[in-house]
C-alpha cells in the first residue's frame, strides 16, 4: 500500500499538469468543429472579405468586424503604448519610493477593474464627452479607442517596468560616466536594452485589446458597417458574438462561432509572437 | 514646503542647457500624472455617483424589476468563485508540483504543458464563453447553469494559479527539500510537509488574484451561466453574478443608479481582493 502511494501520487500529478494540454485540444476542437464548416459554406472569402453581415438574408460577411477589431486596437495602442511606457519608465526610473508603494498597487487594481465596470464609467463619462466636443453620436471608434487604450495601460505598464528593471545597472553607470544626464541615460541605453521586454507588453496589450469584449459593446455603437470615421459606430469581432448569440439559430449560430475562430486565430498568432519575444529575450 | 521648493528649483536649474532631458522628463512626469488621474477619477466618479444609491432595497433578498436587489447575484457570485476555485486550485497546485518537483528539466512535456499555459492565459474571454456554451452546456447537457459557468471559469483562472503556485514553489529553497530528504521522507511527503506549507503565502496571492477575474468576469458567463436573477438553488441552475447582472441592467436603461451602486460593490470587492493579494504576496517575500 505505502510502496504503491508514490507512483500514484505522481500520477496524479502528471495527470494534473496535462489538463492544460487537454484543455487547450478541446478549445482547438470544439471551436474548429463548430466554426469551419460555416466558413466553408459561406465561402472562405466570402466570409473573410465579404462586407455585408446581414444574418436576415443569410448573408455572412465579417470584414467589417475585422476590420473595426483592427481600429479599436489600434486607436488603443496609440493611446496606451506611449502613456504606459512613459509611465513604466517613470515607475522604475523616476518614481520615489514612497511614491511607488502607492503607485504599484494602483496600477495592480486597475488590471483588476472588472471591464463592466470600465465599459460602464465610458458610457456614461467618455460617450458624452466624445459627442459633446467632437460631435457624432458618442458610441465610436474614437470612444472605444479611448476606454481600450486606458484598459491595457495597466498591462502594458506593468511588464515594460518589470524589463527596464531587469537592464544591467552597468549601462545604466557607464552612460551616465560618459556625460550623459540621466533622462538621455534611460532613454537612451536602458530602454533599448528592455526593448525585447516592453515589446512583449505591447503585444500583450494588444491581445487584450482585441480581446475585450463587455466594455467595448458598451461603448461602440456596434452597427455592423466599415467605419468611415473616427465618430461613428463600430463592431468589432468580440461583441458580434455577444449581440447575436443569444438569438441566432442553425447557419447564423455557426457564423458566429467562425468569427470566434477567425479571432482565436488572430489571438494565436498574437500569444506565439509574445512568446518568441520573451525566448529571444531570455537567449 | 520651502525646502521642497528650492529643491525643486535646484532640479529645474540642472536642466539648464539640456532642453531634451528637460522635455523627457516632462513628459514622463506627464505620462504617470495621466495614468493615475485617469484611474482616481474613474473610481473616485464611481464612488461618488454610486454611493448616494446604495438603498437597502438593493439588498433584499429576492430581485424584482422594482428594488433591482443585487442580492441574489451577489450570493451568486460566492457560489461561482467556490465552484470554479474547488476545480481550478487542487488542478493548478497538482500541474505546478509535477512541473517542479518531478518533471525533469527541458522535457517535452513541461515545455507543451508551459506553451498551453501560455496559450490559455490569452485567450479572449468570449471565446472561453464560446467553448463553454459548446462544450459543457451542449455536448455535456449541463445546460445553463452554474456548473456550466464555474467549469469554464476554471479553465480560465487555471493557468494564472499554476503560474502563481509554480513560482511559490521555485522560491522554495532546496535545502528545505534537502533536509526533508535527509530525515528519511519520501518525495510525496516533502511535497505536502514541506514544500507545499512554506509555498502557501505565494499560492495565496494567485488564488486571491483568480478570485478577482471570476468576480468580474461576464463575457464568459452570460452563454454558460445564464442570466437568471435568482439565488441557484442547485449547481444546475442558471444564475447571474454580479458582473453580469450589473451588465444586463445598465444595458435595459431605466436602471442607471442602480448600476451606480452596483459597481460600488463591484469595486468595494475587487478593491478588497487586490488588497488582500498584495498582503499575501508581501509576505511571500518576507521569507
Amino acid at each position: 500500500m505505502k510502496k504503491l502511494k508514490e507512483p500514484a501520487m505522481r500520477a496524479v500529478f502528471l495527470l494534473t499538469a496535462c489538463v492544460s494540454i487537454a484543455a487547450v485540444v478541446l478549445i482547438c476542437l470544439f471551436l474548429f468543429a463548430g466554426g469551419v464548416p460555416a466558413i466553408a459554406k459561406i465561402g472562405v472569402f466570402d466570409f473573410l472579405l465579404g462586407t455585408q453581415w446581414r444574418p436576415a438574408n443569410n448573408i455572412y460577411g465579417i470584414l467589417p468586424m475585422i476590420i473595426g477589431s483592427i481600429y479599436v486596437t489600434a486607436g488603443a495602442l496609440l493611446i496606451g503604448v506611449p502613456i504606459g511606457i512613459l509611465t513604466a519608465v517613470f515607475l522604475a526610473r523616476f518614481c520615489p519610493k514612497g511614491l511607488h508603494k502607492l503607485m504599484k498597487p494602483a496600477i495592480d487594481l486597475m488590471a483588476g477593474i472588472p471591464s463592466v465596470v470600465y465599459g460602464f464609467f465610458g458610457l456614461v463619462v467618455l460617450v458624452p464627452f466624445v459627442r459633446d466636443s467632437f460631435g457624432g453620436r458618442g458610441m465610436s471608434v474614437l470612444t472605444a479607442s479611448l476606454l481600450l487604450g486606458l484598459m491595457i495601460l495597466p498591462t502594458i505598464i506593468s511588464v515594460s517596468e518589470a524589463a527596464l528593471r531587469a537592464t544591467p545597472q552597468s549601462y545604466y553607470e557607464g552612460s551616465l560616466a560618459l556625460g550623459a544626464t540621466h533622462e538621455r541615460s534611460v532613454f537612451a541605453v536602458e530602454l533599448p536594452a528592455a526593448r525585447s521586454g516592453v515589446f512583449a507588453g505591447v503585444v500583450l496589450g494588444i491581445g487584450r485589446a482585441l480581446g475585450e469584449t463587455m466594455a467595448v459593446i458598451m461603448v461602440a455603437g456596434n452597427q455592423a458597417v466599415i467605419p468611415d470615421s473616427l465618430l461613428v459606430g463600430v463592431r468589432t469581432l468580440t461583441t458580434n458574438i455577444v449581440l447575436e448569440m443569444g438569438y441566432s439559430t442553425d447557419l447564423h449560430r455557426e457564423a458566429l462561432i467562425g468569427t470566434a475562430v477567425v479571432l482565436f486565430v488572430f489571438i494565436l498568432i498574437i500569444t506565439t509572437s509574445f512568446s518568441l519575444i520573451k525566448r529571444r529575450s531570455k537567449a | 514646503m520651502k525646502k521642497a521648493l528650492t529643491a525643486f528649483r535646484g532640479k529645474l536649474r540642472s536642466y539648464k542647457g539640456q532642453p531634451v532631458s528637460l522635455a523627457l522628463f516632462i513628459s514622463v512626469c506627464f505620462a504617470a500624472l495621466i495614468t493615475m488621474t485617469a484611474l482616481l477619477f474613474l473610481i473616485g466618479y464611481i464612488l461618488i455617483k454610486g454611493i448616494p444609491h446604495l438603498e437597502p432595497s438593493l439588498f433584499a433578498w429576492v430581485y424584482n424589476s422594482e428594488n433591482v436587489s443585487l442580492t441574489p447575484a451577489l450570493i451568486n457570485t460566492v457560489f461561482m468563485t467556490v465552484l470554479s476555485l474547488l476545480t481550478a486550485v487542487p488542478i493548478g497546485i497538482g500541474a505546478a508540483v509535477y512541473l517542479v518537483e518531478y518533471a525533469k528539466r527541458g522535457s517535452k512535456l513541461v515545455e507543451a504543458v508551459r506553451i498551453t499555459a501560455e496559450t490559455l492565459s490569452g485567450i479572449p474571454s468570449i471565446v472561453y464563453g464560446l467553448f463553454g456554451a459548446l462544450f459543457f452546456v451542449k455536448y455535456l447537457g449541463l445546460g445553463l447553469s452554474l456548473l456550466s459557468g464555474a467549469l469554464t471559469l476554471s479553465i480560465m483562472i487555471l493557468p494564472l494559479i499554476m503560474r502563481t503556485a509554480e513560482e511559490a514553489l521555485i522560491a522554495v529553497p532546496d535545502s528545505y527539500r534537502e533536509g526533508s530528504f535527509g530525515l528519511g521522507a519520501g518525495r510525496l511527503r516533502t511535497v505536502f510537509r514541506v514544500v507545499l506549507p512554506s509555498a502557501v503565502p505565494g499560492i495565496l496571492s494567485g488564488v486571491i488574484l483568480s478570485i478577482g477575474r471570476v468576480v468580474g468576469e461576464s463575457a464568459a458567463l452570460i452563454f454558460t451561466a445564464g442570466t437568471v436573477a435568482e439565488v441557484a438553488k442547485s449547481p444546475l441552475d442558471s444564475a447571474r453574478t454580479l458582473s453580469v447582472h450589473m451588465y444586463t441592467i445598465s444595458g435595459e436603461g431605466l436602471y442607471i443608479d442602480q448600476t451606480y451602486a452596483t459597481a460600488v460593490v463591484l469595486l468595494l470587492v475587487v478593491i478588497v481582493i487586490n488588497a488582500l493579494s498584495g498582503i499575501a504576496a508581501k509576505r511571500l517575500s518576507k521569507v
